[in-house]
């Protein structure tokens, strides 16, 4: 729901036929900006979805009235990414024959064009209308983002393409991919190789290949949408050890090792030679000014089993304190990633560890009941860092019945502190854990209960207060979500028009 | 000699592999070992295996109809499933490298399918008393699948596809029957229309699962899909959308048809005198009108019991249904049924004076009862049992209850037989049942499978088989045969397929 809308009931016929985008004269942008030109053609089949092409026998019914939609961007850059500080405001005005679609920067171009794809609708005979309106639109939040796990479950690449179009659709403008993690390393290095040669599920089918992750990039990049790789360490790093010998902490059954491996082994400096090179590389492929790098779920009895690890702990004076040792490692890590000119995203663990990182990291709360992540905002924010919540916002937990409604009421400044505060939550984000979803369930798991979390983060909360009021638009935006061929579940009884006609 | 022989093969198999070629894919099993883990599912009631690894080529391996069958190739039944057990087998042009380096002991050149009864009941429905056992021999040079009927062939058949697959099987000696006679899923068509294609691809997930009976709730209120010929209005005013949201006399043959072909029976339910308002909308004067107070108060209740034009109706209605649904069984529902319109209406309190009513249900003999309430269960099935009627189990298995984790286990741990009784052998089987109300096209199939393949097993094994590590092992290759073979069954845990699923 955007932040300012208005509409009469004087609607416009809209002849696909005589439909036409484009650049006002004033624009910084014109033809040959990639992102608006690809936009303007995949917004054309998203509006008509009946539209086949040829003559134009399809609208004998109306007289033939041109419809144009001017889009005027004021700063041209077009060949960037989107990133932290991209403005995605814009104005769109829909009167007879044409729309004004008017936005800061190419991304706000995007999120209008998306806006004014979901005013066009068809009538009973099928002929497309759009109503007069009106709208000043910007988010809420600036960090709207989605999460995909590709480790438990290796996704194959149109699962995540396809993911990428329908972020767009609800206005999502990042992809967390959490890439690696203890079962699998599906993601293909360039310079350690063995990574994914000996860590994936398999070498060759199970895997991203440079130009896959380079697609994903470009993919996203069109629907305005940056993304955040996460690798997660040092725990979640299982399958890390197995193409890079030595990384990992040997663990020890009384005086010999036992053959099992935990977190990555914080006292050597191979380890952070490794790290360094690894992050190097994922910085250089990956253009996001961010890189999340996980720190969640440490578990400490590896550490403690190993010799090695515990005279380490005694040189350094952290006596038996392990999370000074988490610490110690994270440190390092998150200045490696400073070093590399990024800014790091760790979990709360990190945090709640009282870990030295620097002012601008930006935690991810993921723990508790709306009590505990209440307070958790209070407190990260009231340390003056940036925070986003996901907490709530688990969607991989499943449970029968129309459990949008969750997601929905969610209250993300809703904690106790000062407007300052309040200020450092820059947004949110959806969570996809994969240990129980693979391709085959993906998208109906997703789709719309995500959505419902996409309007929270973008839209006013006051306005967008009430559920019911909610449902029957979300009802709606399933069943365009279908159209568009995203195989989105159903929230209650009822039907669609046009109904999925997949598996 | 052997070592030769190998050598060629393996050159032959590299040069194919090279030029892409599909003439020569070979298949073999691999020399079976103690500890290569059996993935039938579900498990066969007997089974024996050698040591002997056995090839097939695509090339020239056949599924035949043996000399001694009743059956033949006008068993338009049986042709149909050899050809599509062939592509089971060597379809999706599967990758077989790790094949090469086996030492296979002989070529496996055909499967000889031998019906064995006088009638193959070829061109017949399956029923509740269908033979669905078979044997299946897999040794050299044949392999031979005899059954009784062409429902025991179909079953074997799958068995087969399932050795094969796995490779990591040999010679076998197979006796397998089901341990129930009704293994049913359930699907609600009127919650959420169900476009034809999602029905059918279940359909092949049910053979796939040796379920052997669709029980097709096609209408409630919501909706009402059924096209009826006598009544045409029921449709085309009750359905969510006159054209686009109905199944058409074509369409429910094509269902029943793809359905007999794989030995499952299609079990209508047109649920009264409960969950019928959307019966009202094209048939007035159906349902009884509530009051509020003196008056109607607009709103309808279950089909009004006391007029002689609704059972008039009733008799049309279920005299169409009949003839278009050939199995022996029809599923009338009855189930929770509201009496506050009943009780609000005053022509029915006057008729509840006359007749002095004291409500009393009274089942002729041979209805099956369905018990579907999930508490007491046990008391339920004394209580049906113990009154001489039949039953059929499904209430612990409402897999629209989704929740997060592994909830086949405790589908799979169901004991149908456990309760106190003498006549346990009344209960005749059990349903998995898909409630639509939060189901359509979008979701069904992963929400189906392979949670159903837990009850699928229950319903056909013996019932010591029962472990869930074993089962765990099977089920997830179970589940990535039934992707490869283009089901999209969801997930058990971390993990992969050779084959993931693309999708759409």
């Amino acid at each position: 729901m955007p932040q300012q809308m208005s509409q009469s009931t004087d609607r416009y016929p809209i002849n696909p036929q005589l439909l036409a985008f484009s650049y006002a004269r004033d624009s910084a942008a014109q033809s040959g900006c990639s992102v608006l030109d690809a936009a303007f053609e995949r917004y054309f089949n998203l509006i008509f979805p009946d539209f086949v092409g040829g003559t134009g026998l399809s609208n004998i019914w109306s007289e033939p009235k041109p419809f144009t939609v001017s889009v005027k961007v004021k700063n041209g850059e077009c060949d960037g990414f989107p990133d932290e500080g991209s403005n995605e405001s814009y104005n769109l005005s829909v009167s007879a024959g044409q729309a004004v679609l008017k936005a800061e920067s190419v991304w706000g171009a995007l999120r209008g064009l998306e806006s004014f794809s979901q005013l066009v609708y068809q009538d009973d005979y099928n002929l497309y209308f759009v109503n007069k309106t009106e709208i000043e639109d910007f988010p809420r939040f600036q960090f709207r983002g989605l999460l995909l796990d590709t480790s438990r479950h290796y996704l194959p690449m149109p699962a995540i393409l396809k993911t990428l179009d329908a972020m767009a659709y609800s206005k999502f403008n990042v992809f967390h991919w959490h890439i690696v993690d203890d079962p699998s390393f599906p993601y293909q290095s360039r310079n350690y190789p063995d990574l994914s040669s000996k860590g994936a599920f398999h070498p060759m089918t199970h895997i991203y290949t440079q130009s896959d992750v380079k697609r994903v990039i470009y993919h996203a990049r069109l629907r305005g949408i940056r993304v955040v790789p996460e690798f997660d360490s040092p725990g979640h790093t299982q399958s890390w050890g197995k193409g890079q010998p030595d990384l990992l902490t040997s663990c020890y059954k009384g005086k010999v090792p036992s053959g099992t491996f935990g977190p990555v082994n914080p006292t050597l400096s191979s380890t952070y030679q490794f790290l360094n090179g690894l992050f190097k590389e994922v910085t250089s492929v990956f253009p996001d000014s961010y890189l999340h790098l996980g720190g969640d779920e440490v578990d400490f009895t590896c550490w403690r089993s190993n010799p090695n690890v515990q005279a380490f702990m005694a040189k350094m004076g952290f006596g038996s304190d392990y999370t000074k040792l988490e610490s110690y490692y994270m440190e390092n890590i998150v200045n490696i990633t400073a070093a590399l000119n990024k800014t790091s995203i760790v979990w709360q663990d990190v945090f709640d560890y009282r870990e030295r990182i620097p002012m601008d990291t930006v935690l991810e709360i993921w723990k508790g009941v709306p009590a505990d992540y209440r307070a958790e905002l209070g407190r990260i924010t009231l340390a003056g860092y940036r925070v986003l919540l996901s907490a709530p916002w688990y969607i991989n937990h499943i449970s029968y019945g129309q459990d949008w409604r969750n997601a929905y009421t969610v209250q993300p400044q809703n904690f106790s502190g000062t407007e300052q505060q309040k200020k450092l939550v820059i947004g949110g984000e959806v969570c996809m854990w994969g240990e129980y979803v693979d391709a085959t369930n993906l998208t109906p798991r997703l789709w719309p209960r995500a959505s419902a979390a996409a309007e929270r983060l973008w839209s006013d909360e006051e306005k967008t207060s009430s559920v019911d009021k909610a449902f029957p638009r979300l009802e709606d935006f399933r069943c365009t979500l279908i159209r568009r061929g995203i195989q989105a579940e159903p929230l209650f009884v009822g039907h669609c028009k046009h109904e999925y006609s997949g598996l | 000699m052997a070592a030769l022989r190998l050598l060629s093969v393996w050159t032959l198999l590299l040069t194919v592999t090279v030029c892409d070629g599909w003439l020569f894919d070979g298949f073999a099993a691999r020399r079976h070992s103690e500890s290569d883990e059996v993935a039938l599912w579900p498990l066969p009631q007997k089974f024996q295996t050698s040591v002997d690894a056995f090839r097939l080529s695509s090339a020239s391996f056949q599924i035949v109809h043996a000399k001694e069958s009743t059956a033949g190739p006008s068993c338009s039944l049986l042709q149909n499933a050899f050809r599509r057990y062939y592509s089971y087998i060597f379809g999706n042009g599967r990758k077989h490298g790790k094949n090469l380096e086996n030492v296979f002991d002989a070529d496996l050149a055909e499967l000889q399918v031998q019906i064995t009864s006088a009638d193959p009941e070829c061109d017949g429905y399956p029923s509740l008393k269908s033979d669905e056992s078979y044997q299946l021999e897999v040794n050299q040079p044949t392999a031979v699948l005899k059954a009784a009927s062409v429902w025991g062939a179909l079953r074997g058949l799958e068995t087969f596809s399932q050795l094969v697959y796995e490779d990591d099987y040999g010679g076998t000696s197979i006796s397998d029957f089901p341990r129930f006679a009704h293994r049913g899923i359930l699907l609600d068509s009127s919650r959420h229309y169900l476009p034809l294609k999602v029905i059918l691809a279940n359909l092949e997930a049910m053979a796939m699962n040796k379920f052997n009976v669709f029980h097709w709730h096609i209408v409630d209120d919501q909706s009402f899909p059924f096209q009826s010929r006598t009544f045409p209005d029921l449709s085309h005013k009750g359905a969510y959308h006159p054209y686009t949201h109905v199944y058409t006399p074509a369409d429910v043959k094509m269902v029943i048809e793809f359905a007999r072909m794989r030995g499952i029976r299609v079990l209508a339910e047109f649920d009264s005198p409960g969950h019928t308002f959307s019966w009202g909308k094209g048939q007035t004067g159906l349902l009884t009108p509530c009051f509020s107070g003196s008056s109607p108060s607009g709103t309808f209740g279950p089909v009004n019991p006391i007029l002689n034009s609704t059972y008039d109706f009733m008799t049309r209605f279920f005299k169409e249904v009949s003839t278009v649904f050939p199995d022996a069984y029809i599923h009338l529902g009855g189930d929770e049924v509201d009496f506050s319109c009943w009780k609000s209406n005053p022509d029915i309190q006057k008729f509840m004076d006359q007749q002095g009513f004291v409500v009393c249900l009274q089942l002729k003999g041979d209805t099956v009862v369905e018990v579907w309430m999930n508490n007491n269960v046990d008391k339920e099935l004394q209580n049906v049992t113990g009154s001489g009627f039949t039953a059929i189990l499904s209430a612990p298995w409402y897999l629209d209850y989704i929740s997060y984790g592994q909830d086949w286990k405790k589908y799979y741990t169901v004991e149908p037989l456990n309760f106190e009784g003498w006549c346990k052998k009344l209960v005749i089987g059990g349903e998995a049942c898909l409630w639509g109300e939060y189901v359509d096209a979008t979701n069904l199939t992963p929400r189906l499978w392979p949670r159903a393949s837990a009850v699928g097993e229950r319903l056909w094994s013996d019932e010591n088989v029962k472990d869930v590590g074993s089962a765990y092992d099977r089920l997830v290759k179970h589940r990535c045969r039934m992707v490869r073979r283009g089901i999209p069954a969801e997930p058990l845990y971390i993990g992969f397929c050779p084959h993931e699923y693309s999708g759409n």
